[in-house]
């Protein structure tokens, strides 16, 4: 049983997806698909502690060795980033019975949560595998099934929203496809490790130096780095709001965490950043998506959107401290995955009860909410708080390693620059929650407090963001080490 | 001829680029579709060229032959994957397309955006 357990982390929610289609019925369903989600945050929490223990697990499929089977490898790195998927969909899956925003006909409610476990179990999948052609396969079933969720909001333009993120969705898991196919030219091998250990022998070729572009293009545009975002705010506005939750908190987080499999494990940091100098390109970027992002944001007036352009200014973070190509700023951007994770998490559960209570996310109805739904608005301020990068909470945490990863490389510039982009921040929360706050409402409406069912699983991930912002053991450490291995060739 | 290098490098990459300016520039859902499809089936001709083996037969080992000079099956494989993530992808695209022809009464870019333009 214990040694069957990677497959089981991506077979079970495959599998009880389908049986979600026999159960059918609401309650039945629902339940069925927390108790999955519980099981595999269960499963990536033991696979864990097994790395912790006894180092890499290679799990071969069928009992084929690896590099002709399909071999599932778990190093700290994969079981660190499946803690963080399993954990956002077992909070966000329990969360508000039956209030789900959604645009489906009574009865086929099943539906939504096959869609759900169809989209864990995708991500699940391309974290754990060790096979390059596994990632694209698990890439499309987590697409596909988003699209599909992404349709099911209310507003009709959720329509338009899955269709633009399908079409550019598609163009991207096929570049990343042709990526793997010219790997496949030049190693003659699927199997990653396999990929990485024939790579060198390539590098001068054109072929490695093509596939390595059409990986990150298609890769880019999936983790919606800056000039590629385009589908981004659209989508995270029209879902539903829970899927909102769960898409930001996982989906990129996920993609990231394939562009450092490809810069890190595949191609080798000492090629891409040395010969390549593939920071040159990134560093811009990412600045650039830092404050455009920012700067977008504190003109929105839906606060959805707010959120959703806040999340490209974030993941400028996140490649940020990839770009340094150092053990403190790879450390940033991994744990900013875990942080962001949690605080965008919340934030969008709050904007989930929000939608409950007055059935709208534009940031005029809710003038004065904070009065009536002080628990709930109260896990927004936290969750701002984070956003920017006040200490006590995560988003100092990770803004610190940048930081000191900017001022290690002699990069000053960098590292005010990072400070100035927290400051946009503190512009486009605080106006929101001052018209929270300090606005009167706008008509005597009788607004309750959200019920308990979403106000627990809230401030589980808001209250994750004050834990981890002073308990950095668990969170930083995992990191760091992770970091440590993946640069272990480099100084 | 020398000059092309591998031809069929060149008919992928003209495939390719076709799909890929029909996505971009056609305002009518249908054929953004259309155009998506053409591009992954350049892909999956690319990765089914790149079996090929100059000389060699259908990976089958016939009876008491075992000197022959086979294609390389492997791409060939991978891409019935392929072609099962793209019908997928058609069919979902296409679902999405009849919703929104209900919900707007139009399927044309630039139409959709001139509704919702004006919702705003």
């Amino acid at each position: 049983m214990m040694e069957q357990l990677p497959a089981l982390q991506v077979v079970l929610p495959l599998f009880s997806a389908l049986l979600c289609l026999l159960i059918r019925n609401k309650t039945a369903s629902r339940l069925f698909a927390v108790a999955v989600s519980w099981g595999c945050l269960a499963i990536a929490l033991i696979l864990l502690r097994t790395v912790q223990e006894t180092g890499i697990i290679s799990y071969h499929f069928g009992g084929w060795f690896p590099p002709l089977g399909i071999e599932y490898r778990i190093d700290l790195l994969n079981a660190y980033v499946l803690i963080i998927v399993a954990m956002i969909s077992a909070v966000v899956l329990p969360f508000g019975v039956g209030h789900w925003g959604l645009s489906i006909p009574e009865g086929r409610e099943y539906l939504f949560f096959c869609a759900f476990l169809l989209c864990i179990s995708g991500l699940l999948g391309i974290t754990i595998t060790g096979d390059a052609f596994n990632v694209f396969v698990f890439l499309e079933i987590t697409s596909l099934s988003s699209y599909a969720l992404i349709a099911m909001g209310r507003n009709r333009r959720a329509l338009r929203a899955a269709f633009t993120y399908l079409v550019m969705g598609t163009v991207g898991g096929t570049f990343i496809l042709i990526g793997i196919g010219m790997m496949y030219l030049e190693t003659g091998t699927l199997n990653m490790v396999d990929i990485a250990n024939r790579l060198p022998l390539a590098y001068g070729s054109r072929t490695v130096l093509v596939a390595f572009a059409f990986l990150t293009v298609g890769v880019g545009i999936k983790l919606a780095v800056f000039p590629l975002h385009h589908w981004l705010p659209n989508a995270y506005s029209y879902a539903p709001a829970t899927v909102s939750a769960f898409l930001a908190a996982t989906a990129t987080k996920v993609s990231y965490y394939v562009l450092v499999r490809v810069i890190f494990t595949l191609f080798g940091a000492a090629y891409i950043f040395e010969t390549l100098r593939f920071h040159v390109l990134l560093i811009p970027l990412s600045l650039l998506a830092m404050f455009i992002g920012s700067t977008v944001a504190i003109y929105q007036t839906n606060i959805k959107r707010l959120l959703a352009y806040s999340s490209i200014s974030q993941i400028g973070y996140m490649t940020l401290g990839l770009s340094f190509a150092s053990i403190n700023g790879l450390t940033g951007g991994l744990v900013h995955l875990f942080n962001h994770a949690l605080m965008k998490g919340g934030l969008f559960l709050v904007l989930a009860s929000v939608m409950h209570s007055i059935a709208s996310n534009e940031i005029d109805d809710m003038r004065g909410l904070g009065r009536k739904m002080p628990f709930t608005m109260a896990a927004f301020v936290l969750g701002g708080l984070s956003l920017i990068g006040v200490p006590g909470t995560v988003g100092f945490i990770s803004k610190w390693y940048l930081v000191v990863a900017a001022l290690e490389k002699g990069w000053y510039p960098i590292a005010v620059l990072i400070l100035l982009s927290s400051f946009l921040a503190v512009i486009y929360i605080w106006r929101v929650v001052e018209i929270f706050f300090f606005r009167e409402p706008a008509a005597e409406k009788s607004i309750k407090e959200a019920p308990l069912s979403m106000l627990i699983p809230t401030w589980i991930l808001i209250g994750g963001t004050l834990f981890f912002g002073l308990q950095t053991e668990w969170t930083a450490g995992v990191a760091g080490s992770v970091a440590n291995f993946l640069l272990g060739g480099l100084p | 001829m020398q000059w092309l290098g591998l031809w069929h490098y060149w008919a992928v990459i003209i495939l390719m680029m076709i799909g890929l300016y029909i996505v971009i520039a056609r305002d009518n859902l249908v054929k953004k579709v259309m155009g998506l499809s053409i591009f992954q089936v350049s892909v999956i001709m690319f990765y089914v060229s790149t079996g090929k083996v100059e000389g060699g037969t259908a990976p089958i080992i016939p009876e008491g032959g075992h000197d022959l000079v086979y294609s390389n099956p492997l791409p060939h494989v991978l891409m019935l994957t392929a072609i099962v993530v793209g019908i997928s992808t058609t069919a979902l695209a296409l679902a999405l397309i009849v919703r929104i022809q209900e919900a707007y009464g139009t399927v044309e870019d630039d139409e959709l955006n001139a509704i919702d333009g004006a919702a705003l």
